[in-house]
């Protein structure tokens, strides 16, 4: 068999609420990209139920059946009995792959008889040693953390696990218990009324100077920025580009990572397209050992 | 239940001690802890004398090394490690599980707590670290609401220890980037939240603004105060209003449920507050060692007095003061 050369494109589960048949739609075109791998799940607010585990399991069937490996991601801030209850089914389950985002999830899928996993970015592993003990419970797959530059992540030895880095879409800056959405709307998280049902790409939390900051999705807090690693294609500690889901261009993005993988597009091109897919702010410097929201430009 | 105090230096550490405290926690001078902060914090000389005054007292010393090493600095955290089983600290505050894998190996009596920034929410998460690590007592988040809380301990294989007082963090702690997204340099990776480096006061014409690196965090009229650019205390522009988006300045103050946080079994109430003075570990000592004894001593009749809400809510961020998570309706 000839060993793929170009690097694999996953597709980070939808962070915000989009009703159900949105969703649908979205996958049943996500069945007919280039996208490889599929995250699938409610990753942010256990209260969002337009779909359920079993509504979640049945897009990944017809996933899996186009051609696509389908994982399931676990919720990143857990607080609820009621949300373990759901864990549970999720990490032992042997259907689909899983990326377990808090350590809960980690006690839970590593005391299941086969107990691989992805670990998801919210996961803190810094050093090579945390990574070898997770590694020594089944970590197969470790999607980035943000706060590695590029120098830190060569320092690790990934002998025998995939590196998936965050390639596109806004950062996952912080998750509370409070839902900010509905203070904004002055409710309480109890008494929410699905107001985030409003607001498919987040709601911009501004400067006073009304300047990109901030965006609140529910309970979780993105970057005012979209971050852009397409610069990464050409890095040989990564595995796979992960890009994530949003309400405009996402299959133009998708496809314009596919083009620059497979050499069909020059990465400059791909980065002056995809300055075309975004009205916000883009941003690389995690990556580059400065301030998350600043933008570096490569040197020519 | 026992009451865990902050101490910044040893003036703070004497003064907790001396308020009643039934354990101190302390960071040396570097990013190995949460609170790197100019001028705070203990050299290993004061560290010794530190404990011997605080263990010959009847008092606990808890070593906090609670930040997240990148590979290349592990070594600098393990030396950490290595200073506090020498000085003989009653257990020390890890987060970061390639540490914790290191004192396990190195010094397997040396007692583990598990530092809030483990971000640790839920017994499984909890009792994760305890199969792991053999933590001996795990410091929970301020994200659960007190039924919450009550149903963590009962599922924990460790003792489970609860802030009580001081600053808020609105966002689950060890999983928090704004700083470092604003400036590079945030809890997790330097120890530190909008690290005062970043930070600028800047008066124009008719107002005081607050900058985090060059971001607006909140401005005031020329004769009023603004608080310390913590980005989740700021104000911002959400649907055309001006207002605080995440949180008001405001300190977290536990007084009125102590009681039940005893009722539930909760091992140790913590205060936060290693950045602040002397004076104001010794009076949010007193306070809270007088509230603890009484739930202690009586329950049933457990009342908050006038006077330690009065002192406390002096010594608060904006002289406000909420139950936070703990309570339902706030979140």
């Amino acid at each position: 068999m000839i060993k793929q050369t170009y690097k694999k494109l996953s597709l980070a589960p939808i962070p915000y609420f989009w009703d159900r048949a949105t969703v649908e739609d979205f996958y049943q075109q996500v069945a007919d990209s280039p996208i490889d791998e599929v995250y699938l799940g409610e990753v942010i607010c256990s209260k969002r139920r337009a779909l359920g585990l079993n509504d979640w399991i049945s897009i990944g069937q017809d996933l899996t059946a186009a051609g696509k490996e389908v994982v399931l991601s676990t919720l990143s801030l857990v607080e609820a009995a009621s949300e373990l209850s759901v864990m549970t089914k999720i990490c032992q389950q042997d259907d689909f792959a899983v990326e377990v985002n808090d350590m809960s999830a980690v006690q839970l899928r590593t005391s299941h008889t086969k107990p691989s996993f992805t670990a998801g970015g919210s996961l803190n592993i810094y050093n090579q040693r945390s990574l070898d003990k997770l590694k020594s419970l089944g970590l197969n797959r470790w999607v980035l953390p943000h706060e590695h530059n590029q120098n830190a992540l060569h320092a690790f030895d990934l002998t025998d696990i995939e590196l998936e880095l965050p390639a596109w879409g806004r950062l996952s800056l912080a998750y509370s218990a409070r839902c900010f959405t509905a203070r904004t709307h002055n409710r309480s998280k109890d008494q929410c009324g699905f107001i985030c049902d409003q607001y498919p790409d987040g709601l911009a939390m501004k400067t006073q100077e009304a300047k990109d900051f901030l965006v609140i999705n529910g309970i979780q807090t993105q970057s005012g920025t979209i971050q852009n690693h397409l610069e990464a294609i050409s890095d040989d500690a990564v595995d796979i580009l992960r890009l994530t889901p949003q309400q405009n261009n996402c299959f133009e993005v998708i496809d314009i990572f596919d083009q620059v993988r497979k050499q069909q597009m020059h990465v400059d091109e791909g980065q002056q397209k995809l300055a075309k897919c975004t009205i916000h702010p883009i941003s690389n410097g995690y990556w580059h050992q400065q301030a998350g929201k600043d933008w570096v430009a490569a040197k020519q | 239940m026992e009451l865990v105090c902050p101490a910044g230096n040893l003036p703070s550490l004497k003064a907790a001690v001396k308020a009643g405290a039934d354990a101190v926690y302390m960071g040396l001078q570097n990013a190995t802890n949460a609170r790197h902060f100019a001028g705070l914090n203990f050299t290993q000389k004061q560290m010794q004398q530190g404990i011997e005054f605080a263990q010959s007292r009847g008092c606990k010393v808890f070593l906090a090394v609670n930040t997240y090493p990148y590979c290349h600095d592990l070594d600098t955290w393990q030396q950490a490690v290595d200073t506090a089983a020498d000085l003989k600290v009653d257990a020390l505050i890890l987060a970061d599980m390639g540490v914790m894998d290191y004192t396990c190996e190195q010094h397997p009596d040396l007692n583990i707590h598990l530092s809030v920034q483990g971000s640790a929410t839920s017994a499984a998460a909890v009792n994760f670290f305890a199969e792991q690590f053999n933590i001996k007592r795990a410091v929970i988040p301020r994200v659960l609401s007190i039924k919450q809380v009550a149903h963590l301990v009962n599922q924990s294989k460790v003792p489970i220890e609860v802030f009580g007082f001081g600053s808020l963090c609105v966002m689950v702690e060890g999983r928090c980037l704004l700083s470092s997204y604003a400036t590079g340099l945030g809890p997790n990776n330097h120890g530190a939240c909008s690290p005062a480096e970043f930070v600028e006061w800047k008066n124009t014409d008719d107002h005081l603004e607050t900058r985090l690196n060059g971001i607006l965090i909140d401005q005031v009229d020329k004769d009023d105060s603004v608080g310390y650019p913590v980005i989740c205390k700021g104000r911002y522009e959400v649907n055309d209003h001006i207002g605080y988006a995440i949180e008001e300045p405001t300190s977290l103050n536990t007084l009125s449920i102590l009681a039940e946080l005893k009722a539930i079994g909760v091992a140790a109430v913590k205060v936060e507050g290693r950045q602040r003075s002397p004076a104001y570990v010794r009076q949010v000592t007193e306070v809270m060692r007088a509230a603890i004894d009484d739930c202690l001593e009586k329950p049933d009749s457990y009342r908050v007095r006038d006077k330690w809400n009065k002192t406390l809510g002096d010594l608060s961020e904006g002289q406000q003061t909420t139950l936070g998570a703990y309570y339902r309706n706030w979140q």
